[in-house]
C-alpha cells in the first residue's frame, strides 16, 4: 500500500467537515421545509372547510304546537292527511295579526317543508295524536337559518337582503318567544338527499357508498389476492409473467374516469345493469382497487422471509400449504394495510361514479344493492352544484364526513400493520 | 491472516478418533448418489459428484464457501426444485430408489429426507403446532392421542423436552437460538425421517447450543443417516464418523473423518484442513 500522510488538524480537513455538515443541516432543513409546507396546506384545507362547514352541523329550529284535528287528518288514511294546513295553522297561530293572503303565505315560509314530514311521521307513529295538540321541533326553512347564523347580515339594505324586514321581525318575535333553538343537525347524517338543504342529508350517501365499497371489497381482496399469489408463487418467470405485471402497473395508472366508460358500456349498456346503483359502482371501483391490492399482497408476499417458506417445504409441506398456513397468514397485515388504503381511494372516487349515474337526485337511501343511490363524493359533487346558499355549508360539511372516514381507514390500516407485523 | 482459524484446525485431527470410537461397524450406503451435476442457469455449481452416504452415520460436508456443498446437500432432497433455473442431473438413490424418478413425489420425500437449516426457522406459531405440523400434513396419526404422543417423543429426541414441557402453546419464536434449533431438529424428526439433512445448523448458534445440538446429533446417529454442512472442521471432526471435502463444485475427497483429518491423500484436502485457504 502507498503511504498517504493525513494532517487531520490541517485547516483544509476542518474546511471540508464544515461543508459537510452544512449540506447535512440543508438536507434536514430542506425536508423540514417541504414537511412542513404540506402541513400548512393541509392545515388551510381543513380550517377553511371547517369554518365553512361548521355552520351545517347545527340546525336552526323552532318549537311550536301542531293541531292534529281530524279535519284535516283522518286516522283510516294517514298517509293522505292534510299536513301541510297542520304546518301552516301552527304558525299562524303564532302571528294572528297577519292577514292578508300574500303576507300569510310568506309567513308559512319560516318553516321548513321538512315541517310536515316532522308532524307526518310523528302521527305515523303514534296515531292516538289524532284530535290532539301536539309540541314539536321542527326545521326553519334555509333563509331563517342563515339568518340565525349570521350569514344573512341585518345591516344590508332591505332591497338587497333575501329576508324582508317583516319576515326578520317575525323571526325575532318567535326567538323572543324563547320558541327558537339550534341543536346538533343530525338530520345531516340521518336523513336523505332534499332539495332543502335544511332538511338534506348524506344518509343516501353513506349507504350508497357503504353498498358500493362492500361490493368492491368482495369482489378485488378475493381476486386481487389470488391473483398476486399466482403472480408471486406460481407464475413462470417469462416474458409473459412480465407483460402481465406491467400492466398491473399500468392499470393502476388509468384514469378513474375510463373506468367509468367502461362500466357505463360494458355493465350498464351490454349487461344491463340497473344505472345508478351502488353494484354497478363497486364493480367499477374494484377494477380500480384492483392493481392496489395485487400490487400490495404481491409485496407483502415477497416480503415474507424466505426461511419460513424452507421450513414448510423442509418437512414436506405442498405448495399449497406453504402458501395458505404459512406465507399468507404473515403476509396478512400489508395485505389487509393495502386493501384499506385502496378501499380508502375507491370511497373518495368520483369520475366514474358520475358516469354510471350515481351523481341522480335521489331522496331515500338505497335498501339494496340494486336500488339507486348517490355515494359520498358524488353527494358533495350534487351539493357543490346547488344554488341554495344553505348547501354551501353543507358541501362543506359533507367533505368533513368524507374526510373523516378515510382518516378513519387509513388509521385502521395503521393500526392492522402495527398489531399484526413482525410477529416471526 | 487468520491465526486463530490455523491453530483451531490443526488442533482438530486431534479429536477426531473420539468420534471414530463410536462409528457403527456395519453401516449400510442409504443414499448412493452417482455422477451428480447441478446447473443454476449458466454456473456449473456441482461436478460428477459421486457418493455413498451411510446409513446410522453422520457424513460431514466440509469445504471453503461456494464450493457446492450446500448446493448438492439441497439436491438429497429435491429443495432445489424450487429454484426455476436449476437442472439436476445424474443418479440420486434413496435405499435404491432414483429420488428424481418422475413417480416419486418431492413433497413425501421431503418427509422422508428431513432438513434443518442454517438459521433457525419455527413457524410463528405455537411449540406443539410447530412439531405436529409434519404429522398432520402427511397423515401420520389417527388421534389426537397419537399426535401427542409423536410430538413428546420428538421434542424428547431432540432434548428440549424437559425445557418446553410446561408451555407447548407458547410460540415457537419466543424460544432462545439454541433450543428454536432443536425446536426445528424436533420437528423435523417427528415426520419419521430415514435422512437427516443438516445445513450449517450450528452457525447462527453460541457455543453452548452448538455442544447441546452436537450431542443431539450424536444420538441421532442411532436411528437416521445424518448429512450435516458445516464450516467448522472441528465440528465436523467431533461429530462426524465420514467427511466428503468439496471445492470448487467437484468433490476431491471423501473417507473416514479421522482420515481426512490425520492423513488426507488429496493435496487440496490437506492445504484446506491446514488453512492455507478457505
Amino acid at each position: 500500500m502507498t503511504d498517504i500522510s493525513v494532517d487531520w488538524a490541517s485547516p483544509a480537513i476542518a474546511d471540508r467537515v464544515k461543508k459537510r455538515h452544512r449540506a447535512d443541516l440543508w438536507l434536514k432543513g430542506g425536508g423540514m421545509a417541504a414537511l412542513g409546507f404540506a402541513l400548512l396546506m393541509l392545515f388551510i384545507l381543513v380550517a377553511s372547510l371547517v369554518s365553512t362547514g361548521a355552520d351545517a352541523f347545527r340546525q336552526t329550529h323552532v318549537t311550536l304546537d301542531f293541531d292534529v284535528s281530524e279535519s284535516r287528518v283522518s286516522p283510516d288514511d294517514i298517509f293522505k292527511g292534510n299536513f301541510r294546513a297542520i304546518v301552516n295553522d301552527a304558525i299562524e297561530a303564532r302571528f294572528p295579526e297577519v292577514t292578508s293572503r300574500s303576507d300569510r303565505r310568506t309567513l308559512t315560509g319560516i318553516l321548513s317543508n321538512g315541517a310536515q314530514g316532522a308532524v307526518r311521521d310523528a302521527v305515523f307513529a303514534d296515531p292516538s295524536l289524532i284530535g290532539r295538540s301536539v309540541t314539536l321541533t321542527v326545521p326553519v326553512s334555509d333563509p331563517y337559518d342563515q339568518l340565525m347564523k349570521g350569514l344573512i347580515k341585518r345591516d344590508t339594505p332591505e332591497a338587497n337582503r333575501r329576508l324582508k324586514d317583516n319576515q326578520i321581525a317575525w323571526f325575532d318575535q318567535l326567538q323572543a318567544a324563547g320558541l327558537v333553538s339550534k341543536p346538533i343537525n343530525w338530520a345531516l347524517l340521518s336523513n336523505a338527499d332534499s332539495r332543502f338543504p335544511e332538511i338534506a342529508g348524506l344518509k343516501g350517501a353513506l349507504w350508497g357508498s357503504f353498498y358500493a365499497l362492500l361490493v368492491c371489497f368482495l369482489i378485488s381482496f378475493p381476486v386481487g389476492i389470488a391473483a398476486a399469489i399466482y403472480l408471486e408463487e406460481f407464475a413462470p418467470k417469462n416474458r409473459l409473467t412480465d407483460i402481465i405485471e406491467i400492466n398491473i402497473n399500468n392499470l393502476a395508472a388509468v384514469p378513474s374516469v375510463v373506468f367509468g366508460l367502461l362500466a357505463l358500456a360494458v355493465f350498464i349498456g351490454w349487461f344491463g345493469m340497473p344505472r345508478s346503483a351502488p353494484l354497478v359502482g363497486g364493480i367499477t371501483l374494484s377494477l380500480m382497487t384492483l392493481p392496489t391490492i395485487i400490487i400490495a399482497t404481491r409485496a407483502s408476499l415477497k416480503g415474507v422471509p424466505p426461511s419460513i417458506r424452507e421450513a414448510a417445504l423442509g418437512v414436506g409441506a405442498s405448495k399449497h400449504q406453504v402458501v395458505l398456513t404459512h406465507v399468507l397468514p404473515l403476509a396478512m397485515p400489508g395485505i389487509l394495510t393495502g386493501t384499506i388504503i385502496g378501499l380508502a381511494q375507491a370511497l373518495g372516487e368520483t369520475a366514474p361514479l358520475l358516469l354510471i349515474g350515481m351523481n341522480a337526485f335521489i331522496t331515500s337511501a338505497p335498501e339494496s344493492l340494486f336500488q339507486p343511490a348517490t355515494a359520498l363524493p358524488t353527494q358533495i359533487f350534487i351539493w357543490a352544484d346547488s344554488p341554495e346558499r344553505g348547501f354551501v355549508s353543507r358541501t362543506s360539511a359533507a367533505i368533513l364526513v368524507l374526510l373523516t372516514f378515510l382518516i378513519a381507514m387509513n388509521t385502521l390500516a395503521v393500526i392492522l400493520r402495527r398489531r399484526l407485523e413482525r410477529r416471526w | 491472516m487468520e491465526n486463530s482459524v490455523m491453530t483451531d484446525d490443526n488442533a482438530a485431527p486431534a479429536a477426531a478418533p473420539t468420534a471414530d470410537r463410536r462409528n457403527a461397524p456395519e453401516a449400510s450406503v442409504k443414499i448412493d448418489a452417482e455422477n451428480v451435476n447441478v446447473h443454476y442457469g449458466e454456473t456449473h455449481a456441482i461436478k460428477d459428484v459421486s457418493i455413498g452416504i451411510l446409513d446410522k452415520t453422520v457424513t460431514a460436508f466440509i469445504g471453503p464457501s461456494g464450493c457446492g456443498k450446500s448446493t448438492f446437500l439441497r439436491c438429497l432432497n429435491r429443495m432445489n426444485d424450487t429454484i426455476d433455473i436449476c437442472r439436476v442431473t445424474g443418479d440420486i438413490l434413496l435405499d435404491g430408489h432414483d429420488i428424481y424418478d418422475q413417480q416419486i413425489d418431492p413433497v413425501q420425500l421431503r418427509a422422508r429426507v428431513g432438513m434443518v437449516f442454517q438459521k433457525p426457522n419455527p413457524f410463528p406459531k405455537s411449540i406443539y403446532d410447530n412439531v405436529s405440523y409434519g404429522p398432520r400434513i402427511h397423515g401420520l396419526v389417527n388421534s389426537k392421542a397419537e399426535l401427542d404422543e409423536i410430538v413428546e417423543k420428538s421434542l424428547r429426541r431432540a432434548a428440549i423436552w424437559g425445557e418446553v414441557k410446561d408451555r407447548l402453546d407458547a410460540p415457537g419464536t419466543g424460544l432462545s437460538g439454541g433450543q428454536q434449533q432443536r425446536l426445528c431438529i424436533a420437528r423435523a424428526i417427528a415426520t419419521q425421517p430415514e435422512v437427516l439433512l443438516m445445513d450449517e445448523p450450528c452457525s447462527a448458534l453460541d457455543p453452548i447450543a452448538t455442544a447441546q445440538v452436537e450431542d443431539l446429533i450424536n444420538e441421532l446417529r442411532e436411528s437416521y443417516a445424518v448429512v450435516i454442512v458445516t464450516h467448522s472442521m472441528q465440528q465436523a471432526a467431533r461429530v462426524s464418523q465420514k467427511t466428503a471435502f468439496f471445492h470448487l463444485g467437484v468433490m476431491p475427497e471423501y473417507d473416514d473423518t479421522e482420515k481426512i483429518f490425520s492423513s488426507p491423500s488429496d493435496k487440496r484436502t490437506q492445504d484446506y484442513i491446514t488453512g492455507r485457504f478457505g
